[in-house]
């Protein structure tokens, strides 16, 4: 067992090394970089030294440096706990991420707590009660949950927020508090605000759980296990909880470890642009567009290791709930 | 005397499907005595598991008991003396508490398929005890060991419904039960698997045992122990046994007495001699000659019974086998639906042959 854990950890840095070289590359390969961009601007707008500065940039920044050795040093300091400094905002990225990663984790676990919560009973209801009307009416909502992305809904809400209820919905604090320090009001705005990304977030991400958690259970209801159960004299529940949920649930398992847990880090993006909040997504989708590399490259490295812990941890919990799988 | 346990009178089931009504089980009678075997026969899909599971109130969905009754004469295993209750199990609510007090615990039921009978997350022991919770309890005495008496009845604890446990998985001839009753399912072979599934029936004392082709899935050898747990437990705990089969000569080794089914309808009931010397209907007779005989050398084909087996949603007229009667008579068999009638005695025979038309 600890020979496994140890061997997937092993496999797992490798995984985390080759990702990020791959990463690096490839946010390398459009034509130019950041300063060239930079340099352009500078030039537009008339500076007469902006050659000379960017040139002072770029020594700075190591970008004079051959792409092997930036990787280098990049990924030394890296391990080290400098991840390097951003172009865009002129900090190093430890700043930056920290500031906005408290948000994000906050943001995806609320989410991901009401997602769960919220799915796993509506569908048992909608497997033990196939084709009854409940049914049909879940089964059409959540079809339209999962056919609506989350960018369409996350609009739609803002505007009957803004429009019906008159409230102000962009970020997650009003203008007067966005740097005040904690206060009870303070704490109250944000749940004024939290509750439009909870929505969202929750509302796309249930409907596929409760489809996932219909289909699983079915089949499961429909095994020989579960005659024999109800053979014995187990009543309904005993038989659809003990027996069918139990054996269900497993897969739904692996989507926690493998897709949910990776989503804390940089979350729904898109949705996050579109309300602006103050989380990671939105960050690594500018960072990814101005080549910002070190930044994007941070991100996307946390992302990774993310899903493979998670898809370690998943793998871990499924042993211990299913006899038939055993690790070596 | 022989008496009654489970009489089952007229009983009809039916699905009502998009393309019609099928009629699944169709006036099926007869009587289950206490301790005795009772062998079902027939094709697949002739009825007899929907039969079994009516009687356990588990008919799938959209099944209806449109006609019929199932009469349980229960006898209180805890209480011998009182007086026999009579149930109407075709009256009793599927959901509700009196059936799953009978399910389990007065009929248990073993399965075609034991390699998924079993929750693959949960242990031997786990299912045994969970019908032990539900449905064995065990005295409590009073007094000193000379002049003990029961006042009463109590649950079984967690340490007791482990030894019961062991003790069932013993009984079934399971190798090292004190090890295999934490083994998952997936750790046993298909003989061990049922061997458990009737260590779980077994464990609660029911007073039937439903054995749905319990050994289809297995192979001859393991065939032969299974039959033989079963009929040495029966003589040991006095149970009956509704036994379910497509296979005649199984059948011939357990049951006392043997109803053939065709098409939802029973069409012979008599004791197993009379089946397998004096058949009656041509389709048992159909039946028995299909049956390969070890030693006998034959030029020809194995027999078979000419035909298909009929669509159920556009049943032939008048006698349901007519089409592939080696006995048809035109213009009767076609017309005349045929009577249930005893033309011996105990010998029941559903036939225009024998009506004397």
């Amino acid at each position: 067992m600890l020979s496994y854990i140890l061997r997937r950890l092993g496999y797992a840095a490798i995984m985390l090394v080759l990702v990020s070289f791959v990463s690096f590359l490839i946010i390398e390969l459009p034509p130019g970089d950041y300063l060239t961009k930079k340099l352009q601007d500078l030039q537009a707008r008339g500076d007469r030294s902006a050659e000379l500065r960017i040139a002072e940039y770029r020594v700075r920044y190591g970008l004079d440096k051959p792409l092997m050795e930036r990787y280098w040093i990049w990924i030394s300091n890296f391990v080290k706990g400098d991840f390097g400094e951003s172009f865009e905002f002129e900090r190093p990225v430890t700043e930056i991420l920290g500031n906005r990663i408290g948000f994000t984790v906050l943001m995806a676990v609320s989410v991901i707590i009401v997602q769960w919560a919220v799915a796993i009973p509506i569908g048992v209801y909608s497997a033990t009660h196939q084709y009854s009307l409940g049914d049909q009416i879940i089964t059409t909502v959540s079809f339209v949950g999962l056919g609506m992305p989350g960018f369409l809904l996350a609009l739609l809400v803002m505007f009957v927020a803004m429009v019906v209820l008159g409230q102000e919905v962009s970020g997650l604090f009003s203008q007067e508090f966005k740097d005040a320090p904690w206060t009870i009001a303070k704490i109250i705005d944000l749940l004024k605000h939290l509750w439009i990304p909870a929505l969202v977030g929750s509302v796309t991400g249930t409907a596929g759980l409760v489809r996932i958690m219909r289909g699983n259970l079915l089949e499961t209801l429909g095994q020989p296990f579960i005659e024999a159960a109800r053979a014995r004299g187990l009543t309904k529940r005993q038989v659809t909880w003990k027996h069918a949920v139990r054996v269900a649930i497993n897969p739904l398992i692996i989507i926690l470890g493998s897709e949910t847990l990776p989503s804390v880090v940089a979350g729904n993006a898109l949705v996050a642009t579109v309300l602006n909040l103050p989380t990671v997504g939105p960050l690594y989708v500018l960072a990814l567009q101005s080549q910002d590399m070190y930044l994007a490259g941070t991100v996307l490295i946390f992302i990774v290791a993310m899903t493979l812990i998670g898809s370690l941890l998943a793998d871990l919990t499924l042993a211990a709930l299913d006899p038939r799988i055993r690790l070596e | 005397m022989s008496e009654p346990l489970l009489e089952i009178k007229n009983l009809k089931v039916e699905f009502d499907v998009r393309d019609g009504i099928v009629h699944a089980v169709d006036g099926v009678t007869f009587t289950i005595n206490r301790g005795e075997t009772l062998g079902v026969i027939g094709e697949s899909g002739c009825g007899k598991s929907i039969t079994a599971k009516t009687v356990m109130r588990m008919v799938p969905h959209p099944g209806k008991i449109p006609a019929g009754e199932i009469i349980y004469h229960r006898r209180d295993k805890y209480n011998p003396d009182k007086a026999v209750e009579v149930i109407n199990i075709t009256n009793l609510d599927p959901h509700g508490e009196e059936i799953r007090h009978i399910r389990g615990g007065e009929f248990a039921m073993i399965f075609q398929e034991p390699m998924s009978c079993l929750t693959p997350v949960y242990t031997a022991g786990v299912h045994i005890k969970e019908a032990l919770d539900l449905h064995r309890l065990l005295p409590r005495k009073v007094g000193d060991q000379m002049a003990e008496v029961i006042s009463g009845y109590r649950h079984v604890t967690k340490e007791e419904a482990r030894e019961i446990a062991i003790e069932m998985l013993h009984r079934v001839g399971l190798p090292k039960p004190e090890q295999r009753v934490d083994s998952y399912p997936h750790q046993l072979s298909g003989g061990q698997r049922q061997r458990v599934m009737i260590a779980i029936a077994l464990s609660c004392q029911p007073a039937m045992l439903i054995a749905d082709e319990p050994t289809t899935a297995l192979d001859v050898s393991i065939e032969a122990q299974i039959l033989d747990i079963m009929r040495d437990l029966q003589d040991t705990a006095g149970m009956a046994i509704m036994f379910i089969t497509h296979n005649l000569g199984v059948v011939a080794e357990m049951a006392k007495e043997i109803v053939v089914m065709y098409m939802g309808k029973q069409v012979e009931k008599a004791s197993t001699v009379k089946i397998f010397y004096e058949s009656k209907h041509p389709y048992t007779r159909a039946l028995l000659q299909s049956i390969p005989k070890v030693g006998k050398r034959s030029s020809g084909r194995l027999a078979s019974i000419e035909g298909m087996v009929p669509d159920p949603f556009n049943l032939p007229t008048g006698c349901v086998f007519h089409p592939r009667c080696p006995s048809y008579m035109p213009g009767k068999c076609d017309k005349i639906v045929p009577k249930w009638q005893e033309i011996e005695k105990d010998h029941w025979v559903r036939c225009l042959l024998y009506e004397g038309v």
